[in-house]
């Protein structure tokens, strides 16, 4: 069972950085010929990083757009970040100070973490309109999430497993050297399902993670009079005329 | 089209109920071969569409780093939904923003997807088959480019750039819609969109200048092709002759003239609009934008000013320097471009609007007005969708929110605002923005306008407004036509400038 987990770990988390870097890639490679900022947009590059820096951090489009939907995505979102930086303790040896501390609130995320997602779901559900929009890999990548954490949360609350295990077993990762995986029903489908999340990353709308930095929308200064903007193909057409 | 009727305002404007396919018989007139293959499309759906949709597909997705990344970045959160005022105003599903993108996106994940081409059901990916090919056709052609789903957008995802490309991609297969494509041929073969020849459009200048002779007394010109003038207008050839857009031309002619500034208009660069946008077409939309700069080399003038026009304006600004060099920094191998930067005057933006030019102008106390003169107005403003969200005035973020505001003030004294969820960047579209100011689609028009009716008149009950400002051909157009319908006055609607013109103190200069 341990290597099996081992090899789909592996597997998962090289399909992740690949496909990862890959798409990325595509994204940078592509060029934007015009510029299109949604305006009022900021003429400088530090409004520019500002307001990236809004979108990801608060969500800001999102809040103007519908309070119910924002306050749930940024429960969801922010207990996940949480989450995942408590995770960082089965990565690190010593365990560095400050995942220490958050440990404590690391727990509660997981809970509003779930209740965030199961908010989303309902309204999706729910909601008319968004229930049109759905489609199956819709609902599907929220019970994904769902059953992640309370996956989790079991193992928390419910039936331990053997953190120190879990720990020795991603520590030996890291390092290639197999080590024992607590066995734990909990814990397998916690393990299997986030290999599945690391599997469908890039090629699903988790990409909406990497593409809120680029579009072009967002990313672009409000200067079009003051800079001259070229890019790629658009500029070859220049020199035919 | 004597059987169109408004839709009843929302008693409270709460999100519709949706109606599936309310508006899936709407189609735009298709146009005939002549005006296809006159701006190099295929006059007639080629047999071998798929394959060339699909290779076209790719295409812009290499091509437009937009199209790919809102592709894939959308989570179907739903946040757009209820943003567009074709939804608000048709119910259609399909009219919201994400399930118009999804129209495209279900296609480029069954072709460019791997899990679309596994497991098509389970991430909605579907085949392009011919139905998919006229749905994209009456759907693209039911969206007005005007933006307002991207502001609400986590992701910023910009409708009105997949319209684009959907349109570009069906015009590259011989499906192309009559009213726009006919226009962008009229700018090639005439100079101007609505195919006004020189000759017609002397005698209207000519007309022009007895009809303020006799209004005021005093000779303001209305110079055309004048070699060596500061300034060349570029405005939508609509000013020219259509009510109420000619008196904003009166307005910048006595601007003009109050300020001294010798200026002049372009017989063969006579329109300031610009379809290629529309439509998606980069090359067309180059085209027609490299007339400006003909027209600014050969009359040798130092500054370009564009008159009120919304999506004109959006090119002008955001597009033009990309285009045409109209602006700071030009490419170090073009000839011409170089010979533009030369020529224009760096101390000014170019190209400038009308009303930055008009506030600079009284800013410097160039301008006298007798407000009085509008106090038979009490007057709200609609922003139009491509100036505000699409560019921008005077140099600062939110500059084109104020700059016109500030004018209105400046020379009336009557001065409402709108609900704020309607205007600024939350501003709703006339509802004939965007290639759709066709007759064919004034059904669709009628509904689109919805949103801004309901807005319109609360202000009208608890302000008494009586006159809406706006600074587009395409908003005065439509709204003269939809209006009346709403049981408005169609003389409501008028331009920034025609309030300019009314209350401007003409010295002798
Ligand atoms: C740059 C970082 C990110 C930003 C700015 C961001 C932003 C958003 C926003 C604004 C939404 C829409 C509102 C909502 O439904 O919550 C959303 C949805 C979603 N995000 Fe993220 N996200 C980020 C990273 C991630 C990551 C790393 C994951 C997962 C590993 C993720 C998973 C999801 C999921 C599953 C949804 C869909 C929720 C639904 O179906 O309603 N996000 N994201
Ligand atoms: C290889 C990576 C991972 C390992 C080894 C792992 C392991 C664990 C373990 C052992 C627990 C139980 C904690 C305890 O008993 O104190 C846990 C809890 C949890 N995990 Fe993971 N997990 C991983 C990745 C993830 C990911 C990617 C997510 C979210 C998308 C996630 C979400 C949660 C949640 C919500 C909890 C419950 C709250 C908490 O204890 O923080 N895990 N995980
Ligand atoms: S761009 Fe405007 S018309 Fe098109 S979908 Fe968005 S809101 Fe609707
Ligand atoms: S707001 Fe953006 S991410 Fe959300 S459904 Fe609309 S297009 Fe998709």
């Amino acid at each position: 069972m341990s290597a099996l987990f081992a090899i789909l770990l592996y597997l998962a988390t090289l399909v992740f950085i690949v496909g990862l870097l890959y798409r990325i890639g595509g994204y940078a490679r592509t060029p934007a010929p015009l510029k299109i900022p949604t305006t009022p947009a900021p003429t400088t590059s530090t409004g520019v990083v500002l307001r990236i820096t809004r979108e990801v951090l608060f969500f800001e489009s999102l809040f103007k757009a519908n309070l119910w939907t924002w306050g749930l995505g940024w429960l969801f979102h922010a207990s996940l970040a949480l989450v995942l930086l408590r995770h960082l303790r089965y990565f690190t040896e010593p365990v560095w100070g400050w995942v220490a501390f958050i440990q404590p609130f690391g727990i509660y995320a997981g809970i509003t973490m779930l209740l965030g997602v199961a908010g989303l779901w309902a309204r999706r559900l729910l909601v008319e309109r968004i229930r049109y929009i759905s489609t199956p890999s819709d609902h599907l990548m929220l019970v994904l999430f769902i059953v992640i954490a309370v996956s989790g949360l079991t193992m928390k609350f419910v039936s331990h497993t053997d953190v120190v295990g879990v720990k020795n077993f991603m520590l030996g990762m890291m390092y290639f050297d197999i080590q024992p995986l607590p066995e734990h029903p909990g814990l397998y489908v916690h393990l299997f399902l986030v290999a599945v999340l690391l599997l469908i990353f890039p090629v699903s709308k988790l990409l909406h993670a990497p593409g809120v930095f680029f579009s072009p929308s967002r990313n672009q200064a409000d200067n079009p009079r003051e800079k001259r903007h070229t890019s790629g193909w658009g500029k070859k057409l220049e020199s035919e005329s | 089209m004597a059987d169109v009727t408004a839709p009843a305002y929302r008693v409270i404007p709460i999100i519709p109920a949706l109606k599936p396919g309310a508006m899936e018989g709407v189609k735009s007139f298709v146009a005939n071969d002549k005006i296809q293959e006159a701006i190099g499309f295929p006059g007639q759906l080629v047999d071998d569409w798929h394959d060339k949709v699909i290779a076209k597909m790719g295409e812009l997705l290499g091509k437009y780093r937009s199209l790919k990344v809102y592709m894939d970045a959308c989570v179907h959160c739903g946040a757009c939904s209820d943003k567009c005022h074709y939804f608000i105003g048709t119910q259609d599903p399909k009219n919201m923003p994400v399930a118009r993108q999804d129209l495209m996106r279900s296609v480029y994940r069954r072709y460019f997807t791997l899990p679309g081409k596994l497991f098509p059901k389970l991430v909605g990916a579907r085949d392009l088959t011919r139905e998919v090919l006229d749905e994209w056709y009456s759907y693209f052609y039911q969206c007005s480019e005007c933006r307002r789903c991207s502001v609400f957008c986590p992701y910023g995802i910009d409708t009105a750039e997949v319209t684009m490309a959907a349109r570009e991609i069906l015009d590259s297969v011989g499906y192309g819609q009559k009213y726009s494509n006919e226009i962008i041929g009229k700018v090639h073969k005439i100079g101007n969109n609505l195919g006004l020849p020189g000759p017609a459009l002397a005698d209207t200048l000519e007309g022009l200048e007895e009809d303020v002779k006799e209004a005021t007394g005093i000779d303001v010109r209305f110079p055309m092709d004048v070699k060596g003038a500061e300034v060349l207008l570029i405005t939508p050839s609509a000013d020219f002759f259509a009510e109420p857009h000619i008196d904003s031309l009166i307005g910048y002619a006595k601007v003009f003239h109050a300020t001294g500034t010798s200026w002049t208009l372009s017989s063969m660069s006579s329109e300031a609009g610009n379809f290629g946008m529309f439509i998606g077409n980069y090359e067309q939309l180059r085209k027609i934008a490299l007339r400006i700069r003909q027209a600014a080399l050969e009359l040798g003038v130092k500054r370009i000013v564009v008159g009120e026009c919304g999506h004109a304006w959006r090119v002008a600004y955001s597009f033009w320097n990309t285009l045409n060099g109209v602006g700071e920094g030009a490419d170090p191998n073009d000839q011409f471009a170089q010979m533009l930067q030369k020529q224009l005057d760096h101390r000014y933006k170019q190209p400038m609007h009308i009303c930055e030019f008009t506030w600079d102008m009284i800013g410097q106390g160039a301008l006298s007005f007798d407000k009085g003169a509008n106090d038979k107005h009490i007057i709200t403003f609609h922003d139009s969708c491509n100036v505000a969200r699409g560019s921008s005035m005077g140099g600062y973020p939110g500059g084109q929110f104020d700059i016109p505001r500030n004018i209105i003030k400046a020379v009336a004294n009557n001065f409402v605002e709108m609900s704020p969820s309607t205007t600024h960047e939350r501003t709703f579209c006339c509802g004939g923005g965007g290639g759709l100011l066709t007759d064919d689609l004034l059904d669709l028009r009628v509904k689109g306008a919805l949103p801004r009716m309901e807005v319109l008149q609360q202000v009208v009950d608890e302000h008494g407004v009586n006159f809406m400002a706006c600074i587009c051909a395409i908003c005065k157009a439509q709204f003269t036509k939809v209006m009346p319908i709403y049981g408005f006055d169609r003389r409501m609607v008028g331009g920034v400038h025609q309030l300019v013109s009314n209350a401007i103190i003409l010295g002798d200069k």
